[in-house]
């Protein structure tokens, strides 16, 4: 094959969101390095789902199907794309940065004595004609740096994007043909048993139907310290919401949870206090229209997604804010 | 059952990161260092099982020889023993290559469970739990956020995307990556912290126990490291906050026209 395979993740029939980001990807870079394309998609009775992408631009789409592939499993899905890269030799394997990329792409990396370059958030292809090579910028210390990483040795190579880093709408059209890939698996090589998914209580707060959302995060120290914000959201009419740790803590409810485990909101206004800006939870908030950051550490990485900002104490930038509003309102 | 589990010690949250001068590690004299946030979670499960079932809790930690205080810290919450494995300062950064030290670090130990937090606030590959169980053979679950036993097996309750869970039985011996949340962290007691003193730190030295760059060369390598250029636009104030409030206020009301 000699290209580049993008790995689309399904469940229950259709895509995920993030498929079609990873397969942007794969096109971005298979033009600048002058590469043919092609999808895998893993699952039992995918064929219909794969005949879904033959209005994209690929060189092929490997339907990729077996009756042990119908519930994920990590020993499923490693071995039967292990036998897929095995049979077509691609020089890059591009994965959309899933929760379930992360529990089965570093092992299938580490099966082929590889390094998944995870989370991978742009990219730049240098070298001439005939020896270009893909350089891959990943986040380091929670988004307050980048890296720039290499790949060295031979293919094939393997990298998961991070979702938001390229965009589904930029995804070529064209032509795709499909081919049933049927890999050998024994069920006894599958050691785990996934039982039903479920949810917990139904969430009783919609943060996505929020006008305004006042986020509180780590800054704030102390659980009777999260009143003052809640004042300030009153301040503004808004929902108050926070980042995993705040929650973690129980410090607030689970359902006010923003970013990749809670929940995804794009509102008028995001105002996040105290929140450093993880990349778990700028996934949840990026699409916000507005976005306003307060927090002490200028380097905070939310300042790279904010409008606008101000740097400083929140104890003392919060009571001012709330006294500002108060006076706006006269 | 006799539980692993592999910690790491990172910057603290709040430190002030700068480029070193080599341009692919940060300059590391001047900070201070703590648990790895999401390890102190599957450190905390690891002690919660060993009081419901019995057994032993080893801790696994690869560092400089300042990680020894946070393997301290372990040993003081409650883990019995611990593996320090010595690396040079900025530690070992390819996840494979670390995986490799970390599974023969644990060559005669034949846990029932090794357990790893998702992923580490430093270098963040959140792989080290993966590739581990790939190396040793064994199952695994990522994202856990309960444990218990299940047969001969455990059933572990799996975080998904969107606010969906899963869960999942498996065999023993296996590895789980713990996400946060599920409970709370303990601290350690005045006793706990005497009692660690006496505790078996066994030192190994990760150059001893990597694999030759002939028989298992990296295929990855880092150029650089850099502060990430701002991708919007954004309007900061740092003035007094009073001032700051008033320009921000200001903005929001004439410039966005949110409120």
């Amino acid at each position: 094959m000699s290209g580049i395979l993008v790995v689309l993740e399904q469940g229950q029939g259709k895509l995920h969101k993030m498929a079609l980001e990873a397969l942007a990807a794969g096109q971005q870079f298979g033009a600048e390095l002058g590469l043919p394309v092609f999808a895998a998609v893993p699952g039992h009775d995918v064929g219909a789902l794969a005949q879904t992408l033959s209005e994209y631009k690929l060189d092929k789409i490997h339907a990729v199907s077996h009756p042990l592939l119908q519930d994920y499993t990590p020993d499923g899905y490693t071995a039967a794309l292990r036998q897929l890269i095995e049979a077509h030799q691609p020089q890059f394997v591009v994965f959309p940065h899933t929760y379930q990329v992360r529990d089965f792409a570093p092992k299938l990396a580490t099966a082929l004595g590889r390094v998944l370059v995870s989370d991978v958030v742009g990219h730049r292809v240098d070298g001439a004609e005939g020896g270009k090579s893909l350089v891959a910028v990943r986040q380091l210390f929670q988004g307050k740096m980048n890296a720039d990483v290499r790949f060295t040795g031979d293919a094939p190579h393997f990298l998961s994007v991070q979702a938001g880093a390229f965009r589904a709408e930029h995804v070529q059209g064209g032509v795709g043909v499909v081919e049933t890939f049927t890999p050998e698996l024994k069920a006894e090589q599958i050691r785990t048993k996934p039982l039903e998914l479920f949810r917990e209580s139904a969430r009783a707060v919609d943060l996505g139907a929020a006008e305004i959302i006042v986020s509180v995060g780590r800054g704030i120290k102390e659980a009777e310290n999260i009143a003052i914000v809640q004042k300030l959201a009153d301040a503004l009419g808004a929902e108050l919401a926070a980042s995993r740790p705040i929650c973690d803590n129980g410090w607030l409810p689970m359902e006010r949870q923003v970013g990749s485990s809670g929940q995804t909101v794009a509102p008028k206004m995001y105002m996040a206090v105290g929140i450093s800006g993880a990349i778990q939870h700028l996934v949840g908030m990026k699409g916000s229209k507005v976005i306003v950051a307060i927090n002490k550490d200028p380097e905070a990485p939310i300042f790279e997604v904010a409008d606008y900002g101000i740097v400083g104490d929140l104890f003392q930038v919060v009571p001012a804010l709330i006294d500002e509003l108060a006076k706006a309102r006269g | 059952m006799k539980i692993v589990v592999a910690i790491k010690q990172v910057p603290a949250r709040d430190s002030l990161l700068k480029v070193s001068p080599s341009g692919t590690w940060i300059e590391d004299a001047d900070l201070s260092y703590e648990i790895n946030e999401p390890d102190a979670y599957a450190l905390e499960a690891a002690l919660q099982l060993k009081e419901k079932q019995g057994g032993e809790v080893v801790v696994l930690c690869a560092g400089p020889e300042r990680a020894g205080q946070t393997i301290r810290e372990a040993l003081a919450k409650g883990a019995d023993r611990a593996i320090h494995v010595e690396t040079g300062e900025e530690g070992v950064t390819d996840p494979l290559a670390l995986g490799r030290i970390m599974a023969k670090a644990l060559g005669t130990e034949h846990p029932d469970l090794v357990l790893t937090g998702l992923q580490s606030d430093d270098l963040g590959f959140g792989q080290t739990g993966v590739i581990l169980a790939e190396l040793m053979g064994l199952p695994h679950g990522t994202l856990i956020m309960h444990v218990e036993p299940e047969g001969a097996g455990i059933r572990v309750k799996r975080e998904l995307e969107d606010g969906w869970f899963q869960h999942v039985d498996m065999p023993l011996p296996a590895l789980l990556t713990i996400q946060s949340g599920a409970t709370r962290l303990r601290y350690a007691t005045l006793m706990g912290i005497k009692k660690a003193k006496s505790k078996e730190v066994k030192r190994l030295s990760a150059a001893d126990l990597a694999e030759p760059v002939e028989v298992a060369p990296a295929t990855i390598r880092v150029e650089r490291i850099y502060l990430p250029e701002k991708s919007k636009r954004s309007q900061v104030f740092d003035g007094p906050p009073k001032e700051a409030a008033a320009q921000l206020v200001e903005k929001l009301r004439f410039e966005a026209r949110v409120i």
